[in-house]
Order: structure tokens, then sequence, then C-alpha cells
């Protein structure tokens, strides 16, 4: 059955009418947990004993950060299904993925530099964690750039889910960047194994918020693929009944 | 798996291998730039650079903040617990500057072995807590430092 699901996954027209139900409910969700996450975050969490009330930034910041690596894996993962099974679906998810995944590097970026300024007394420091998310948001610059640049959409897809396997070296750098090497940011406050150094009060919040933006990934990711699918397909029949059914 | 599907499968296996390695040797090639900072203990060994501007990392030492006549110059010693180094800086401190703190400062030794910086920045911890947790942790871990000096007294 999982099987029979995953090969009805895999054509434009049965995921175009899936996406379009699920939509509505990651949605939905998605508000809920925000509206959540950021009420808990911001007004009813406790002050940090050192940062005082400037630590909520990190309530948009960690779970921005790793939503930028966990979209970039999504993407690479893609990226090899479409390189060896050469499946249309997959490829339609390494493109969709990239300006979402674009966006939470940025956010990530820009509010650790936000923090950075009062706490550190710099805006930008070139430590290895700071470079390597950097050379992140170029990989996702790269890949919408390379996308773009070319015409035909299934040699496009094949190139860019090259340039995202290449890239994916770059994940474990992040990671264990602040492990590796001295570095000015600090190092993990949750790890899977062994205890969070974070107060259970802080920590529900953050793990809300982090969820909250997988939900938005998974909303904007389908929407963008229903987008992608409609302009690849266009020379389909189903597509043109569609759009026969929408004019009237 | 059909052997077309093998065949790709395994050249990208070889490639994503091969980046990993190239990109583990050049770390490794590059690994002392890519410290952001050299602890005490590096510095008392001979591994700082002499020539250039570096930057120097470790814990505030407590009672050893001072202040210069001129009211913007601050001196103190930055330690991990093995090695010393005393930092001048004329400036602003950031915020979460105090003793015990990490601090991260960039600058270069003078000839009387002090380390003058022209910027300091504060590296934060990755522990956060509500103030009342630190508060109870800080009088839990006095406690119990006591009851060990105690020990030792009595002994």
């Amino acid at each position: 059955m999982i099987v029979r699901f995953f090969h009805q996954m895999g054509s434009p027209r049965y995921f175009y009418g899936v996406a379009g139900k699920l939509i509505p409910w990651f949605m939905v969700s998605f508000l809920i947990t925000l509206v959540l996450g950021l009420y808990y975050g911001l007004f009813v969490a406790p002050a940090d004993y050192q940062q005082g009330e400037s630590y909520r930034i990190m309530y948009i910041h960690v779970p921005a950060a790793w939503m930028s690596m966990f979209i970039y894996v999504v993407m690479a993962v893609s990226g090899l299904i479409s390189l060896v099974w050469r499946i249309k679906m997959t490829e339609v998810v390494v493109i969709s993925s990239a300006t979402v995944g674009a966006s939470f590097t940025f956010l990530a970026l820009a509010t650790g530099s936000l923090w950075g300024k009062p706490m550190w007394g710099s805006w930008w420091v070139w430590d290895a964690r700071l470079t390597s998310e950097l050379l992140l948001l170029f990989l996702y610059l790269g890949i919408i750039a390379l996308h773009s640049a070319i015409e035909d959409k299934r040699v496009a897809a094949r190139a860019v889910s090259i340039l995202a396997l290449v890239g994916v070296v770059n994940i474990p750098i992040i990671h264990y960047s602040v492990e590796w090497w001295n570095t000015l940011h600090q190092p993990a406050s949750i790890t899977k194994f062994g205890k969070p150094s974070m107060d259970m009060s802080m920590l529900v919040p953050l793990l809300t918020m982090a969820i909250s933006f997988k939900l938005y990934y998974g909303a904007v990711v389908l929407m963008r693929a229903r987008a992608e699918i409609v302009e690849r397909e266009r020379n389909a029949r189903w597509v043109q009944e569609l759009v026969q059914e929408e004019a009237k | 798996m059909n052997p077309i599907r093998k065949k790709r499968l395994t050249l990208i296996g070889l490639m994503v291998a091969g980046i990993g390695v190239a990109t583990w040797l050049a770390l490794n090639a590059f690994d002392e730039n890519l410290m952001f900072f050299f602890s005490p203990s590096e510095i008392a060994e001979g591994k700082a650079p002499t020539g250039h501007p570096f930057r120097v990392g470790g814990l505030v030492a407590t009672d050893s903040v001072k202040r210069k006549s001129d009211g913007l110059t601050t001196s103190f010693t930055v330690t991990d617990n093995a090695e010393s180094v005393t930092v001048e800086y004329t400036g602003i401190l950031p915020d979460l500057f105090r003793e015990g703190q990490g601090i991260v400062a960039m600058g270069q030794l003078n000839q009387s072995g002090v380390f003058v910086a022209s910027e300091v920045l504060a590296k934060h911890d990755e522990n956060y807590m509500p103030p009342e947790v630190a508060e109870s942790l800080k009088t839990a871990h006095d406690e119990a430092v006591g009851a060990n000096q105690n020990q030792v007294s009595v002994q």
C-alpha cells in the first residue's frame, strides 16, 4: 500500500490533487503553532539570566537556522532520487524548496546579526559557523540562478540536483563547526543525546516555533510544486482541462 | 535495481565521497586559519603569530578588571584556567562583558607581554535559563563548595 502511494505521488497529476487538499491543513496548523509559539516565546517565557530580553530573537533565529539546513538536506535527497531514478516529482521538490530555503538562511543570518551587535559587540565576524552558513546562502542562490539559466526544465533539474549534492558537504560543516574549531558562535544548546542546556520554560516555545516553521515549509513547497507542475505539464490534457474548468 | 540506475548511484556516491574527502583535506590544511581565536595556553606555547594581529579567547578572570584613570581604558586578565594573558582595551565593552564571562579580543602582544586589544567581543555560552534558576544554581554551587571547604578544614 505504501509502495502504491509513492508510485501515485510520482505522477504529477495525482500529486497536484493531493497537494491541493493538503495545503489548507498545513497552513492552518502553521498559523496555530506560530501564534502559540510567538505568544509563549515573547510574552510567557522568562527573561534570560544574562541576556535579559534580547535572547528572545532566538525564537526566530534558531528555527530558521535549523530549517536552512533541513531544507538543504531535503533538496539533496530529492536531487539524488531525481538523478538515479529520474522521477519528475522529486525534480519539482528540489527546485520548489530552493527559494524558501534561501529565505530561511537569510532570516537566520539577519536575526543573528541583529543579536550579535548588542551581545557580542559586532554585527558580523568571520568565524567558522557564520562563514559556513553564509556559504549555504550562496549555494541556495547558485541553485536558483542555475535553474533559471537553463531553458529545458529536465536538464535544469539535473544540473541543480548535482549542485545540491556537491553542496551537501557543507551541512555537517555548519553543524559541527562550533565543535571542530574555536568560534565566537556558541555551541548547540539542544543536542540529540543529553539534556538540553536550556530551561524547559524557554525550550517548549522554541520547539513549537520549530514545528511551526516546518509546517510553513510544507505549505509553501506544496504550493510552489503545484505551480511548477502546471508550468511543466502545460501541454498535458489534464492541465488544459483544468484551465478550461477554471475559466468557466 | 536495474544496472543503469545502479551505475548512476555508484557514480553519485563516488562524487559525494570524493568531494567530502577533498573538503576534509582542505579544512585540515587550513585548520589554524579556521580557528577564530587562540587560547592563553596556545599563546604560552608560542603558537600565536607574532608579526600581525590575532585574537585571544578565554574567560575574564575574577577580580582582574581594572579601570585606568583616563576612564576609558580597561585592563583585565583572560584565562583558560591553565595560562593567562593580560589584556588592555580602550573603548566601549559589549553588554555581556563581565568577570567570569567568555570573551574574544583582537589585537597584538606588546614588548612587555601585554595584549593590546583593538576590539573586544563577548562570547555567549549555550546556557539559557531564567534569573531565578541561575540564582538557585549559584546558591547550590556555593553551598557545595562551602561544604567541601569545611570538610578540608576538618581534615
